[in-house]
């Protein structure tokens, strides 16, 4: 075997070690979820459950657990979609004309630096006077609200990569300013676009204090609902573990649809540095 | 009719002036160069023209129609951007197409148009393909093509050729030169290379600190300068520069030299007597004396400190009364550096400026 080959193969099972660390975790959730309690608490630990067990999943289907994750679902999409359309056209605004002068971009990426816990009990309070508290609109607006700045600053930076003769030339050759955002910057930071959109998805995805504080019943997220199986004498791991499978789905689908633009968005980023 | 009508037109940055009151009219059909160096306000002129920026204040008139408040796609332009602007994502005949479908050609119209466009600038081949596979003057030809392809009223080029190697830029030269002969469309062309400027335009406007310094076609400009500034710009190498003081019918040097000027010419000038001048004076109407000289030539003796062969032609640098001068000799007048050689000065061509307002009398 020459040093090469040798060489390749060392990196190769390098490669697969750090891969089955980190996909182990999932690898356990997903299993629990199909065990029963006696496998769950066996030991020596059981790798493969003896058969399909559905039994926690349905669980969650009848009591209507698993409508957190429809909550979830909507509620994440729909901010991401508010986000993503109202940030890109303030980020247009901020790279083309210099909107607010210099220190307006850094001033709305510094309100993203705000700890949530300083903010969420004034904001509760609020929410309380106006009446949104566990309501889709509430949540909606509050992860929109803090998504804001996050996509103002990507979203910047992507279009102020854009030529701007691109846009002067399609201006020059008819199109409204309008059409030059919808059919010429769009196009050109596509991959930028879906790498802010995946991060925001997420953010939504996985926040769980705001959504602890300001829901209860009616929109509580699939991240609020997987706490109330932690109980004071003892833990639904299959609930625990079922409910973070059917979270962890959806994040897989996107990923799955989206990760291409992901990896370029994220590399464009780190170019411009 | 004039094309374009601009009066009085001024343009802010902040602070900063860029265009300041620029009158000019282009009439139907020409071909006008704005030439100067870099920060004189020509690209802000031809933007302000494109409606990409706005007119401060003055007006501008395409058509005999005052447009200062017109979007450019409503201004009947095209306009050539100098990195190109094609749209990395759509393939040449896209790209081409651009301007067509954006206002709404039909479809049956586009592709007899885009292929004309092409093969006129022999880029029918590549229509298939996209902008990362064309090398830079393919690239060129197809930002020159979007332009064409449109029925514009008034073209507009911003240097485009300032990012092509010389040879490539050479040819493309001829090329705009060549469609705007077939087109016989008006064309505005900027750039800041003065040999550009010379072989393409109809017509000449030198820019300088936002102003117009001078206008008129490219010879009239080369032969007859207004100021010292639009002299030295035009011509290569640039033009000599040496004070004098005029006695008589001479200019007198630095070194006490003198070089004699024709007898009608100094009564014209006779206010100027014994008062400090500069004389301008082109390398091309410097060359090796020979044992006769023509009408106004006189003779100077120089020591040669420098040679530059170009082949045809050899430039000399030299000494005049102290002051660099170069001299454009045959190839082989000169053998070697150090050389001291007797040249002659064509007085008759040469100029004589106000060293005070820089404008030659």
């Amino acid at each position: 075997m020459n040093a090469s080959a040798m060489r390749t193969g060392i990196r190769l099972m390098a490669a697969v070690a750090i891969t089955v660390i980190f996909l182990f975790p999932i690898y356990w959730l997903f299993m629990i979820s199909f065990k029963t309690a006696d496998e769950i608490y066996a030991y020596p630990p059981v790798w493969w459950p003896h058969s399909l067990n559905w039994g926690s999943y349905e669980v969650l289907f009848k009591d209507g657990d698993a409508k957190t994750v429809w909550n979830s679902l909507v509620i994440a999409s729909i901010s991401t979609v508010i986000a993503m359309l109202v940030g890109t056209l303030c980020a247009y605004s901020l790279a083309r004309f210099r909107t607010g002068g210099e220190h307006l971009s850094n001033w709305i990426i510094s309100q993203r630096m705000v700890p949530p816990i300083a903010v969420v009990f004034p904001i509760f309070l609020l929410y309380v006077f106006f009446g949104l508290v566990d309501t889709y609109v509430g949540i909606i607006l509050l992860y929109t609200a803090f998504n804001l700045p996050y996509v103002i600053w990507m979203m910047r930076g992507y279009i102020m990569d854009v030529p701007r003769a691109l846009e002067e030339a399609a201006l020059v050759d008819g199109y409204t300013r309008w059409q030059v955002i919808w059919k010429v910057v769009f196009p050109m930071c596509r991959a930028g676009l879906f790498a802010t959109a995946i991060f925001t998805f997420m953010f939504a995805w996985n926040e769980f204090l705001f959504a602890l504080v300001l829901t209860r019943t009616e929109v509580a997220t699939y991240t609020v609902q997987v706490t109330h199986y932690f109980g004071g004498q003892s833990n639904f791991w299959a609930k625990i573990s079922a409910m973070s499978v059917l979270g962890t789905v959806p994040i897989f689908i996107v990923v799955a649809f989206l990760q291409r633009y992901l990896v370029r968005g994220m590399s464009l980023g780190a170019i411009k540095g | 009719m004039a094309d374009l009508k601009i009066t009085g037109l001024h343009k802010y940055y902040g602070a900063m002036h860029a265009v300041r009151g620029v009158d000019l009219e282009i009439p139907e059909g020409e071909f006008t160069v704005l030439v100067g160096q870099s920060g004189c306000g020509k690209s802000t002129l031809l933007r302000t023209i494109a409606g990409l920026e706005e007119a401060n204040e003055g007006s501008i008139e395409i058509g005999g129609v005052r447009v200062n408040n017109t979007p450019p796609g409503q201004r009947d332009i095209a306009m050539v951007f100098q990195n190109y602007a094609l749209y990395p994502y759509m393939t040449v005949f896209d790209n081409i197409a651009f301007g067509l479908r954006a206002r709404k050609t039909p479809a049956a119209e586009i592709e007899p148009k885009v292929k004309r466009a092409a093969q006129m600038l022999a880029i029918d081949k590549l229509l298939d393909r996209f902008p990362r596979q064309l090398s830079g003057g393919q690239l060129q030809r197809v930002a020159i093509g979007r332009a064409i392809v449109r029925n514009a009223r008034l073209y507009l080029f911003d240097e485009p050729l300032s990012n092509l190697d010389a040879q490539l830029r050479d040819e493309m030269r001829g090329e705009i030169k060549r469609l705007h002969q077939e087109l016989g469309k008006t064309m505005i062309y900027v750039t800041h290379d003065q040999i550009e400027a010379m072989t393409m335009a109809d017509r000449i406007v030198l820019l300088r600190d936002g102003k117009i310094e001078q206008q008129g076609s490219p010879l009239d400009l080369y032969e007859r300068p207004a100021t010292r500034y639009v002299a030295g710009f035009l011509g290569s190498p640039s033009m000599n520069f040496v004070p004098v003081t005029l006695t008589g019918a001479a200019v007198k040097l630095g070194d006490g030299g003198t070089l004699a000027i024709d007898t009608a010419r100094a009564s014209k000038l006779d206010s100027w007597q014994n008062k400090p001048l500069t004389l301008g004076v082109r390398s091309q109407h410097i060359r090796r004396a020979g044992a006769e000289l023509r009408v106004d030539e006189v003779r100077v003796m120089a020591s040669i400190d420098l040679l530059q062969p170009t082949g045809a032609r050899t430039y000399a640098n030299f000494r005049l009364s102290g002051h660099a001068a170069v001299a454009e000799l045959q190839a082989h007048d000169v053998s070697h550096p150090n050389e001291r050689i007797e040249l002659a000065i064509d007085m008759g061509r040469a100029i004589l400026i106000d060293p005070d307002t820089e404008r030659v009398l």
